[in-house]
C-alpha cells in the first residue's frame, strides 16, 4: 500500500473530501486555495482560486458538480467543478468552520466561529445544484448556539436533523426544518472540544473525533453512544469505512504543545479500529505532524489523509484490508453464503 | 466517598446569605483586645505539703523551689502559701511560673512526686481547679463509663486471599487523581478492587506488611485497609509531608517542614506540648501521639562558619527491627535511642558520639555467636577529627556497648548497606589519598553472625561507586561504578556493573568474597533485586537517553564457565527489556512480577507502567496519562516453617503441572468468552443496522421521496452531460513496477 503523497498544500490541511464516486478528492489548506485531485492516481485536477484567508472546509455535492468552501475570511463560497469558477459568495461576520451539503445537495449548512462579540451560528443556505442558476442570498435559517459555540456539524438522513458537535465536548441535535434544539447530550469529557463528525452512507449514525482522545459512534435518531474508540492522542479526524466494518481516526499531539518530541512522541499515525469490536487493529504512518483531517473513499478502496505537515496522503487498500476478519466474522459470512447458496 | 476530615472543615458556608450588617466579630475582639488580667495559665497549685508555721515556711519553700526550678523558672516571691487561722499554713501553694509551658511541664513532671517519704506533690493547673474543683462541676456519683459494643472488625489481612485461588498480589496505582487498587492480571486487564477519585491529596503508601494503605492530606494521615476499604485511623498532623512505619507496623512517624502551630480553639489529636514540632511519633492502635520533636538544625561547622543544610535526612526516625527502639542521629555528636512504647530516652542520656555521620540499624534481629542476651544492633561512623582515625562501630542495645569497631584512615566518606538479614554489614569507604586528589573506594564487609565479626576488605576500585546492593536473604552483591564525578551532567555517565559472590567453602561456611563479572560500558544506575534473590533488575532509570532493563538470573542451571567454578554463582543475561522514559521499578513481594513506571511526577512522556515477568518478559504494556504511583502491597513474612517450605520446593514439580494446567483452562475459557462476545457484538449490530435501515426506508416512503436521493439526481445529470446517451471512453494507460533491480556500477 504506497501511498500517494500530494504536495499542492504549502501548509497545513483542514479537509480533504471525496465526491460520491470516489474519483474526485477535494482538500483544502490555511494557504488560501482549495485543490482538486484524482484519487486514483494523485493528478490535480486544478484549483479555486478566490478566497482571502484559511481555507477550514469544502463540500461537494452528491452529483459533483459544485462545491461549497468555508474560509477565515468569513464567506461561503460556491464554486463549478469542473471549470473551477467561483459562483456565488456569502458574507458572515465570523469564519466558516464547516460546510455541509445535505443528501440531495439542495441544502448546505455553514457552522461560522464565535469571535468579536458574535455567537458561534450554524446556518443553512437553499441551494440550486445548477452551475447557471442564480442562488438566493437568503438565509433559510440560523440556529444560535448560546451555550457552546458549534465546531462541526452535519445534515442526518432524510434532512431530519442537523447534529453539531460542540466545543464543551457535547451534541446536539436540531430540527432539520425549524431549527429547534431536540436534544443536547454529553459525550465527551466535559470541555474537550469536538474535532470532527463524519456520517455513514445513509446518514443514519455519525462518528465524532475529540481532543479528550476519543472517536464515539453514535446515532441521528436517538443520539445514543453505540461504540467508543479510544486512542492515546488528542484526535483531530474520525471516518467510518465503507465495505469493511471500520473506522479511521487521526490525531497527534498539538504542534504547540510538542516541545522536545519525536515522531515516536508525536503519534501521528492514522489509526484503524473495527467498528463494532472497539479494537485497534492497524495504523499507518507517514505524517510528520498532526493529522488534521482523514477522509474514506466512499467505494470502499482507500482513504485519504491531510496533516499539519501540508500533505496529503491517499491510500490504496490492498488485499490484506480486504481479507482480513474476525473469526465471528467469517461465521456470519460462510453463514450467509450458505443461505445465499440455498 | 471522598475521604475527607469532614469535622475540621468549614463546608457549607454560604456567603451569598451573609449579612454583612449583622457580622459577630465579638469573637475576634476577644482574641486580639489587650488582655488587662493576666491568664491564670502560668499557675499551679500544690497540694500535699507539710503543715508548717511562719518560721518554718521559709526552709520549706527553699526546699520547694529547687524542685520546683528543674521543670522552670519561678521564684521565692512567686509562691503564695495561704495560712490558717491557727497560725498554720493550709498545706497547699499557689505557685507562677514564667510561662504556660512551664506550668504544663510541672504538672506533668512533678504531680505525684515525693516529698520526703510522708509527703506526695500533687501539682495541678490552677485553671484546672478552677474547673473542675468547684462544687457541682463535677457528678458527685461515680458513674461507669459506657463500654461501647464489641463490633467485630473486619480481616485485615484479608487480601491474602485472592478470591481466584491463583495468589495473586495487589497494587495500588494513583494517576491524575484517582488512586485505585487492583489484582495484578499479568497479560490481561488489572482486576479492580476499588477506585476512588481524590482518595490522595499527594501520594499514597502501603505499611511495611501491606495492611494499610496510607493517604497523605493537608489536614494529616489516613489509614485504610480491610475488606470494604474503610478508614482505620487517622492522624491529624497538619500540613503533613512524609510518612514512616515502624517495621512491625506499630508505630508512625509523621514529618512536616512547617511546625505544628496549634490553634487556639485547640486540635483534635495534638496538643498544646506539640507546637512548634515537626515530627510526631503516633501509636498506630490507638490512634494517639506518643512524642513530637522539632527539627533539628544542622550544627555550625567547626570553623564557626554555619554548613550547608545537608540533605535532608529520611526516615530521620529509624526503628529497630522488632520496634522495640527509635533513633535518631544528633548529626555530629550523638544517637539518641528511644524506647517504646513509653518514647522515653533509654538510660535517659543519649549515646555520645563524637562526630558521627550516619548509623543503621540492622534489618532483622541478629544472633550473634556466643551471645546469649537479647540485643539489637545498629552500626554508625564517625570521621576522622584532628589526629584520631575514623571509625565504624557495631553498637549492642540496650547495653550500649561497642561490640565491633573498625579504625580506618584517610576517609572521605562512607556509607552503610546492611544485608536484609543482618547477616553482613558492608561499609562503602571512599578514600582520599595523601593529597587527596585521586579517590578509591574499598568494600569493608563485617560478617556479624560470625564469632568475633571478622571484617573482610573486598576490592580496592578506582572509580566512584555509585551504587551498592546486597541480595536479599542472600550472599552476593552487585556495584555500579563510573570513572566519571558524580553530579549534574547533560549526558549521564558511562557505568560498569559488577557482581560479586562468595568463594565455595566446606561446610556452611560462606567462603570469602570474589569479584565474579564486571560488565563495562553501560549506562545502568540502578539495581534491583528480586525479593527472593537470585534474580535481579540492572536498569536505566530518570534518563531521557537510554532506558535498559537487564534481568541477570545468578544461578542459571545451564553451563557454568570454567573461571567460576570456585564461586557460588553462575550469572547469566535472561533478558534486555527497554521501557522508555522509565523512572521506577518494583519487584511484587512475590518476586514474579517486576512493575516499571515512568511516572508523571518526573516527566510528562509516555506516562503510564510495564510489567515483566522474573525473566524479563514484557506481559503488559498501557499507557496512562498523568500516570503518578505504583507500588506493590507487600506481604507479611510467611507462616510456613521451614520444613513445609521445604517441601513445597520439592514437590515444585507437581504444584507447577497443576498450575499449567489451570492456567491454560482459563485462558481458553477466556477466548471463548471473548468469541463469545464478539458473536454476540456482531449480532446486535447487524439487527440494529436492519431495524434503522427498514425504519428509514418507511420513513422515507411516507414522505414521497425516492429511495436512492441521489440515483435520480445523477441520471439528470448524465443526460445533460451526453444528451444523445452516448458514452465516453477515457482511456488511462496505468504503469505497474514489475521489478526493480539496483545496480552499483563502478
Amino acid at each position: 500500500m504506497r501511498p500517494i503523497l500530494l504536495s499542492g498544500h504549502e501548509r497545513a490541511l483542514t479537509q480533504v473530501k471525496y465526491n460520491r464516486e470516489g474519483d474526485l478528492l477535494f482538500s483544502t489548506a490555511k494557504d488560501q486555495h482549495i485543490c482538486a485531485w484524482f484519487a486514483h492516481n494523485g493528478e490535480r485536477l486544478g484549483t479555486y482560486q478566490g478566497h482571502q484567508g484559511a481555507i477550514w472546509t469544502v463540500d461537494v455535492d452528491p452529483t459533483s458538480t459544485i462545491i461549497a468552501s468555508g474560509s477565515a475570511d468569513n464567506t461561503i463560497r460556491l464554486w463549478e467543478v469542473k471549470t473551477g469558477k467561483l459562483l456565488k459568495t456569502w458574507d458572515f461576520p465570523t469564519a466558516v468552520k464547516r460546510v455541509e451539503f445535505n443528501e440531495d445537495g439542495t441544502k448546505l449548512l455553514g457552522v461560522t466561529e464565535k469571535r468579536m462579540g458574535h455567537l458561534g451560528t450554524i446556518v443553512v443556505l437553499d441551494i440550486k445544484v445548477d452551475p447557471d442558476a442564480e442562488q438566493s442570498d437568503e438565509k433559510v435559517l440560523t440556529i444560535v448556539c448560546e451555550e457552546s459555540k458549534a465546531t462541526v456539524a452535519g445534515w442526518s438522513y432524510l434532512s431530519k436533523y442537523i447534529i453539531a458537535g460542540h466545543e464543551d465536548g457535547s451534541v446536539s441535535q436540531y430540527d432539520g426544518k425549524t431549527g429547534d434544539l431536540i436534544y443536547n447530550v454529553n459525550v465527551h469529557e466535559l470541555g474537550s472540544p469536538i474535532t470532527d463528525l463524519q456520517w455513514n452512507q445513509d446518514r443514519t449514525y455519525f462518528i465524532t473525533a475529540s481532543k479528550d482522545k476519543s472517536a464515539k459512534l453514535i446515532t441521528a435518531k436517538e443520539l445514543e453512544v453505540l461504540k467508543t474508540y479510544v486512542a492515546d492522542t488528542p484526535l483531530n479526524s474520525a471516518a467510518i469505512t465503507p465495505k469493511k466494518e471500520y473506522v479511521i481516526l487521526g490525531g497527534g499531539q498539538a504542534a504547540m504543545d510538542v516541545t522536545t518530541t519525536s515522531a515516536r512522541q508525536g503519534k501521528f499515525e492514522a489509526r484503524f479500529y473495527h467498528k463494532i469490536f472497539e479494537e485497534e487493529i492497524g495504523r499507518v504512518r507517514g505524517h510528520f505532524g498532526p493529522l488534521n483531517t482523514v477522509a474514506a473513499d466512499p467505494t470502499g478502496k482507500g482513504y485519504a489523509s491531510g496533516g499539519e505537515d501540508g500533505y496529503v496522503r491517499v491510500h490504496q487498500f490492498d488485499k490484506g484490508y480486504f481479507d482480513f476478519n474476525y473469526e465471528v466474522e467469517r461465521e456470519r459470512l460462510n453463514r450467509l453464503a450458505a443461505q445465499g447458496g440455498k | 466517598m471522598a475521604p475527607s476530615y469532614e469535622t475540621l472543615r468549614d463546608e457549607n458556608l454560604d456567603e451569598e446569605d451573609f449579612d454583612y450588617d449583622e457580622v459577630d466579630v465579638s469573637d475576634l475582639k476577644e482574641k486580639y483586645e489587650v488582655q488587662l488580667e493576666q491568664g491564670y495559665d502560668t499557675f499551679v497549685v500544690i497540694d500535699g505539703l507539710p503543715e508548717v508555721t511562719e518560721e518554718q515556711k521559709p526552709k520549706l519553700v527553699k526546699f520547694l523551689l529547687k524542685k520546683l526550678n528543674t521543670v522552670g523558672k519561678t521564684s521565692e516571691d512567686a509562691i503564695f502559701m495561704p495560712f490558717g487561722d491557727h497560725g498554720k499554713s493550709l498545706r497547699f501553694a499557689f505557685v507562677e511560673y514564667s510561662s504556660p509551658a512551664e506550668a504544663a511541664a510541672a504538672v506533668r513532671q512533678l504531680d505525684y512526686s515525693p516529698l520526703d517519704k510522708k509527703h506526695t506533690l500533687r501539682v495541678n493547673k490552677l485553671t484546672d481547679i478552677d474547673r473542675y474543683g468547684r462544687e457541682g462541676r463535677i457528678d458527685e456519683e461515680y458513674t461507669p463509663p459506657t463500654i461501647e459494643p464489641f463490633q467485630e472488625k473486619e480481616h485485615l489481612r484479608s487480601f491474602m486471599a485472592d478470591p481466584s485461588g491463583r495468589g495473586r498480589d495487589q497494587f495500588v496505582m494513583y494517576r491524575g487523581d484517582t488512586v485505585g487498587v487492583f489484582w495484578n492480571n499479568e497479560k490481561d486487564q488489572p482486576e479492580n478492587i476499588v477506585d476512588r477519585p481524590h482518595w490522595t491529596e499527594t501520594f499514597v503508601q502501603w505499611s511495611p506488611l501491606g495492611t494499610y494503605l496510607t493517604s497523605v492530606h493537608q489536614q494529616g494521615v489516613q489509614l485504610w485497609g480491610g475488606a470494604s476499604w474503610t478508614r482505620i485511623r487517622r492522624f491529624a498532623h497538619p500540613f503533613v509531608n512524609l510518612v514512616a512505619f515502624s517495621p512491625n507496623e506499630n508505630y508512625l512517624v509523621t514529618w512536616s517542614n512547617r511546625p505544628i502551630s496549634i490553634p487556639d480553639e485547640g486540635h483534635p489529636q495534638l496538643s498544646i506540648d506539640d507546637d512548634g514540632k515537626n515530627y510526631v511519633i503516633w501509636d498506630i492502635e490507638t490512634g494517639k501521639p506518643i512524642r513530637s520533636f522539632a527539627q533539628q538544625d544542622t550544627p555550625a561547622g567547626p570553623d564557626g562558619e554555619a554548613k550547608k543544610p545537608a540533605k535532608f535526612p529520611w526516615p530521620a526516625f529509624k526503628w529497630s527491627a522488632d520496634d522495640k527502639y527509635v533513633a535518631r542521629l544528633n548529626q555530629g555528636t550523638s544517637i539518641s535511642v528511644y524506647e517504646l512504647p513509653r518514647m522515653n530516652l533509654l538510660d535517659k542520656t543519649t549515646v555520645k558520639l563524637d562526630g558521627v555521620v550516619d548509623f543503621d540499624w540492622a534489618p532483622a534481629t541478629v544472633k550473634r555467636e556466643g551471645v546469649k542476651e537479647y540485643e539489637q544492633l545498629f552500626c554508625f561512623w564517625t570521621p576522622e577529627i584532628g589526629s584520631n582515625p575514623a571509625r565504624v562501630g557495631l553498637m549492642s542495645i540496650p547495653s550500649k556497648q561497642v561490640v565491633r569497631s573498625l579504625n580506618l584512615f584517610s576517609v572521605s566518606d562512607a556509607k552503610l548497606h546492611w544485608q536484609s538479614e543482618g547477616a553482613y554489614l558492608c561499609v562503602k569507604v571512599d578514600r582520599h589519598s595523601k593529597s587527596k586528589k585521586s579517590q578509591a573506594t574499598t568494600l569493608e564487609i563485617f560478617r556479624i553472625k560470625e564469632k568475633g565479626v571478622p571484617v573482610e576488605v573486598v576490592d580496592t576500585i578506582k572509580d566512584t561507586v555509585i551504587n551498592f546492593a546486597w541480595e536479599p536473604k542472600g550472599d552476593r552483591f552487585v556495584t555500579i561504578t563510573t570513572t566519571e564525578p558524580v553530579g549534574a551532567t547533560a549526558v549521564p555517565p558511562k557505568t560498569s556493573v559488577a557482581f560479586f559472590c562468595p568463594e565455595k567453602a566446606k561446610g556452611n561456611a560462606v567462603g570469602n568474597f570474589k569479584h565474579l563479572r564486571t560488565l563495562e560500558k553501560k549506562n545502568s544506575n540502578a539495581i534491583y533485586w528480586s525479593p527472593k534473590g537470585r534474580f535481579v533488575v540492572v536498569a536505566t532509570v530518570h534518563n531521557t537517553q537510554s532506558s535498559d532493563l537487564d534481568f541477570y538470573d545468578l544461578d542459571f542451571e545451564g553451563e557454568k564457565p570454567e573461571s567460576d567454578k570456585d564461586l557460588t554463582a553462575n550469572l547469566q543475561l535472561m533478558n534486555t527489556a527497554d521501557h522508555y522514559g522509565v523512572t521506577d521499578v518494583e519487584w511484587d513481594p512475590s518476586g514474579r512480577y517486576v512493575a516499571t513506571w515512568a511516572s508523571a511526577w518526573k516527566h510528562a512522556m509516555e506516562n503510564g507502567y510495564h510489567i515483566y515477568d522474573f525473566r524479563g518478559e514484557q506481559l503488559r504494556e498501557e499507557p496512562i496519562e498523568k500516570f503518578k504511583q505504583w507500588a506493590w502491597r507487600p506481604r507479611p513474612a510467611t507462616l510456613l516453617s521451614k520444613e513445609e517450605q521445604k517441601q513445597i520446593r520439592k514437590n515444585l514439580r507437581e504444584y507447577s503441572r497443576i498450575f499449567e494446567q489451570e492456567d491454560a483452562e482459563r485462558i481458553s475459557s477466556a477466548d471463548v468468552a471473548v468469541v463469545q462476545e464478539r458473536r454476540r457484538l456482531l449480532e446486535d449490530w447487524y439487527n440494529w443496522r436492519e431495524v434503522v435501515e427498514e425504519e428509514v426506508a418507511e420513513e422515507r416512503a411516507e414522505l414521497g421521496l425516492p429511495a436512492d436521493p441521489v440515483e435520480e439526481l445523477l441520471k439528470a445529470k448524465t443526460a445533460e452531460v451526453a444528451p444523445n446517451g452516448e458514452e465516453q471512453v477515457i482511456e488511462e494507460i496505468m504503469e505497474e513496477v514489475l521489478e526493480e533491480t539496483e545496480e552499483i556500477v563502478n
